[in-house]
């Protein structure tokens, strides 16, 4: 038993803590979240060849560094830490897991090699507009016609569905409910019928798309998996995704709380330092407790998820992973935001100070994938039913 | 990181469950979930018995190097140990305060002597310890104890007076380890010394103290010209301060994950009973069933963090370490109010009269206890926020 950081990975978190630091400051979130796209193309474009991150978990034989998901669930966290825009959590988490779980040999070597070489991002869209991420949330139909499939219906909360090349999407079979007739297709974003819209969205960080499909035809290379047999490799995606989401609050939670350590640690009021006032140190410790906790949970899920990936005796685990971490995680970060707005005082309502950002972007991962309460319901479906 | 346990490790899990599984039987099988903390009033002198058994098999003192008589198990033969011994309920330790706190402080700080004449018994089962800390005047503010110790030349003896509170299992120990002031005048962690003392002599008065369970499993003990040997200060007169909170140092967690076995117990009885009695139904229920469940699991993998982490170079604690204290009450504290919301209406009605507590409602009260003891939630607050983020230290009061 080993529960801690091995030296590479501790040098691989401090490498992205390091790089972060220099390319996501301030000004450039700022710059970023107002674009059309929601990131710079030219910072993604270096992360691709300077750090590789594209390719942090992808097996070194369809091109990627072959690392686990202690190392992505490391970068993760580094990343909610400073906020990055871009196009990371869509393409790695959602898309890259997708096709590691559900892609054959062609669409692995094919499409994992693309998106390894930066030329390609991507995202899965699976959701009609549910609150609940599970499979009833799956609107979108497929049927045959022929030796082609063909796509009707609509997707919502689609995590960078505007401006992602390629979509990996569930669809049902009509007529079918609840982890039946499920599918996933994998097709480029500019096949005919595919409609997408930018959603302008309260956190800014993070951008959301519709995606529409009308009467989309597609050839029988695009399926992933058996027909119809897809919820139980989606249901895995969305485990893997969520704890990588949950890695990221993590990060978000560290970073507010040494923010509004070292801010009440200059703002003096009364003569004294507000930090010195009892009132303001317990509720840090409180945001330093739950910080901690959410780390040990999101540690933990991460090497579930590396054994749900690549097999162990923990893979069993993986929903109950998900969940434990995003609904402590969820809580703590909006909890953990909420306290240092209210601890920066009137400064943190304002444009001009981070706080906001990092609050907004508190909620929106809240609500993405399940919030606390859905995930402690699945928790207590397990348990109590 | 790695989480599974070695085959070897594997294998000594078989052993421990297989020793417990033999012996934890017959005259001992009614101790099953007994004895712990809340309910340590509950068969003391079977309890005794059964300590004897555990050191007879070789299961006390797991952790301690064998040149001192413990089993020089590794952290995660300990961690394996505590578990096992938890999960079969097998009952709370009488000698936990020697095995935990009185040993390794001897071991770290004692002379030979000490080692010799103390450790032995403590392995054995056959000598129970207790813990001298808080005073009337000294909870929260550990440091300012007003027990004196002076030296006695003509006698050769360090002679004792004033007064210790909140000391548990003092009625069933052989011996105390107390903090007193050594120098005259002395204030907070100065002159301070740590001694050993026998608890059975004219000096010493133990008064029970009745809790909130109505049951008694903390004491008062009354100092009145208590004596003990040149030979029973454990360091030099004044530095009892350094001594008492090396001790701190020596928990690192490893039983924690069989309190979390505890924890465990507790709430599947929970499940259980919301289970039956329909209270799973109820959406606000299941919410906080399922957040117990979700923080229990990672209580655990923080404590596998505390254990598997490296200590700061100072002596520090990490700051997973640091919030375990604080975590672990509070949420114990909210496990007790949650059984009797399980329980609704029923949770008023007690086993018998006269005030005869079942497992759960004596949880339900005892963990007020929890949040209070052993640095309060207020104490632990200013610590984390002082030792791990740096902010600005309390203000002492102006002396009186």
């Amino acid at each position: 038993m080993e529960f801690a950081f091995t030296q590479e990975q501790d040098m691989i978190r401090e490498t992205a803590a390091a790089f972060l630091a220099e390319v996501s400051d301030s000004a450039a979130i700022r710059r970023a979240m107002v674009t059309d796209t929601g990131y710079d193309p030219q910072l993604w474009s270096r992360i691709c060849t300077e750090m590789y991150w594209q390719a942090i978990h992808v097996p070194e034989a369809c091109g990627g560094m072959g690392l686990g998901y202690v190392e992505l669930v490391a970068t993760m966290e580094q990343m909610g830490r400073s906020l990055l825009c871009s196009p990371f959590f869509a393409t790695v988490c959602l898309a890259v897991n997708a096709l590691r779980v559900a892609g054959n040999e062609a669409q692995q070597s094919h499409w994992l090699g693309q998106i390894c070489e930066g030329s390609v991002t991507a995202t899965l869209a699976f959701n009609g507009g549910s609150r609940h991420a599970d499979a009833e949330a799956i609107t979108a139909t497929w049927q045959r016609d022929g030796d082609s499939y063909v796509l009707n219906g609509d997707y919502r909360y689609v995590i960078d569905g505007h401006s992602a090349d390629l979509l990996i999407v569930a669809a049902r079979a009509e007529g079918t409910s609840g982890a039946e007739g499920i599918s996933l297709f994998l097709l480029p974003a500019h096949t005919v019928g595919v409609t997408r819209v930018w959603l302008p969205t309260m956190d800014q960080t993070r951008k959301q798309a519709t995606v529409q499909m009308s009467g989309v035809t597609l050839a029988q290379d695009a399926l992933m998996g058996a027909p119809g047999q897809g919820w139980e490799s989606l249901a895995k995606i969305i485990d893997l995704a969520t704890i990588a989401l949950a890695a990221e609050q993590v990060g978000g939670c560290q970073q507010l709380l040494d923010m509004t350590v070292a801010y009440t640690s200059e703002r003096v009021q009364f003569n004294r330092t507000i930090a010195s006032y009892q009132a303001v140190k317990h509720k840090a410790a409180d945001m330093m407790l739950q910080t901690e906790v959410a780390r040990s949970a999101i540690y933990y899920a991460a090497c579930v998820a590396q054994e749900a990936l690549e097999g162990g005796p923990l893979a069993g685990e993986l929903s109950e992973a998900a969940s434990v971490a995003k609904s402590y995680c969820s809580d703590a970060y909006f909890s953990i935001a909420g306290d240092s707005l209210q601890l920066f005082g009137g400064v943190g309502f304002t444009w001009e100070y981070d706080v906001h950002l990092y609050f907004k972007r508190a909620k929106s991962s809240e609500q993405l994938l399940g919030n606390g309460a859905l995930h402690r319901e699945r928790l207590a479906n397990a348990l109590l039913d | 990181m790695k989480l599974s346990f070695s085959p070897e490790d594997e294998q000594f899990r078989q052993e421990v469950a297989g020793w417990l599984q033999q012996n934890l039987t017959g005259e001992f099988e009614k101790l099953r979930y007994r004895g712990g903390p809340g309910d340590e009033h509950m068969f003391p002198e079977e309890r005794k018995v059964w300590e004897r058994k555990l050191a007879e098999g070789g299961w006390t003192c797991v952790g301690w190097a064998k040149e001192y008589g413990g089993r020089g198990c590794s952290i995660e033969q300990q961690v394996i140990f505590f578990e096992e011994y938890a999960r079969v309920g097998a009952p709370g330790r009488v000698g936990h305060i020697g095995e935990g706190l009185a040993g390794p402080t001897i071991i770290a700080f004692g002379t030979q002597e000490q080692k010799e004449k103390y450790l032995p018994g403590i392995v054995a089962g056959t000598q129970l310890w207790c813990q001298g800390y808080s005073e009337p005047s000294a909870g929260s503010d550990l440091a300012n104890v007003k027990t004196k110790a002076r030296f006695d030349e003509a006698r050769g003896k360090w002679v004792i007076n004033g007064q210790k509170v909140w000391t548990s299992l003092a009625h069933e120990s052989e011996y105390c380890f107390v903090i007193a002031r050594t120098e005259p005048g002395s204030v907070a962690h100065k002159g301070l010394g740590f001694f050993l003392i026998e608890m059975d002599q004219p000096g010493i008065e133990v008064r029970p103290i009745e809790q909130i369970t109505g049951t008694s499993e903390f004491n008062e003990v009354f100092f009145d010209e208590a004596v003990c040997d040149a030979g029973d200060i454990v360091g030099a007169p004044g530095d009892g301060w350094k001594v008492a909170m090396g001790l701190l140092g020596f928990e690192r967690g490893v039983s924690t994950l069989g309190q979390q076995m505890q924890f465990q117990n507790e709430l599947d009885e929970i499940v259980r009973l919301a289970k039956s009695n329909g209270a799973a139904q109820d959406p606000v229920i299941r919410q906080r069933i399922a957040g117990a469940h979700a923080e229990l699991k990672i209580m655990r993998y923080n404590s596998m963090r505390i254990l598997s982490g490296q200590s700061g170079s100072d002596g520090a604690l990490q700051k997973e370490a640091l919030i375990y204290k604080l975590f672990w009450s509070t949420w114990h504290r909210s496990l007790g109010e949650l059984a009797m919301d399980v329980l609704g209406p029923e949770c008023e009605i007690l086993e018998d009269g006269p005030y005869e507590l079942s497992r759960l409602q004596s949880m339900y009260l005892f963990v007020r206890a929890d949040t209070i003891y052993g640095g309060t939630n207020q104490i632990q607050r200013n610590i984390i926020a002082e030792r791990g983020l740096g902010m600005p230290r309390e203000p002492k009061g102006a002396a009186k």
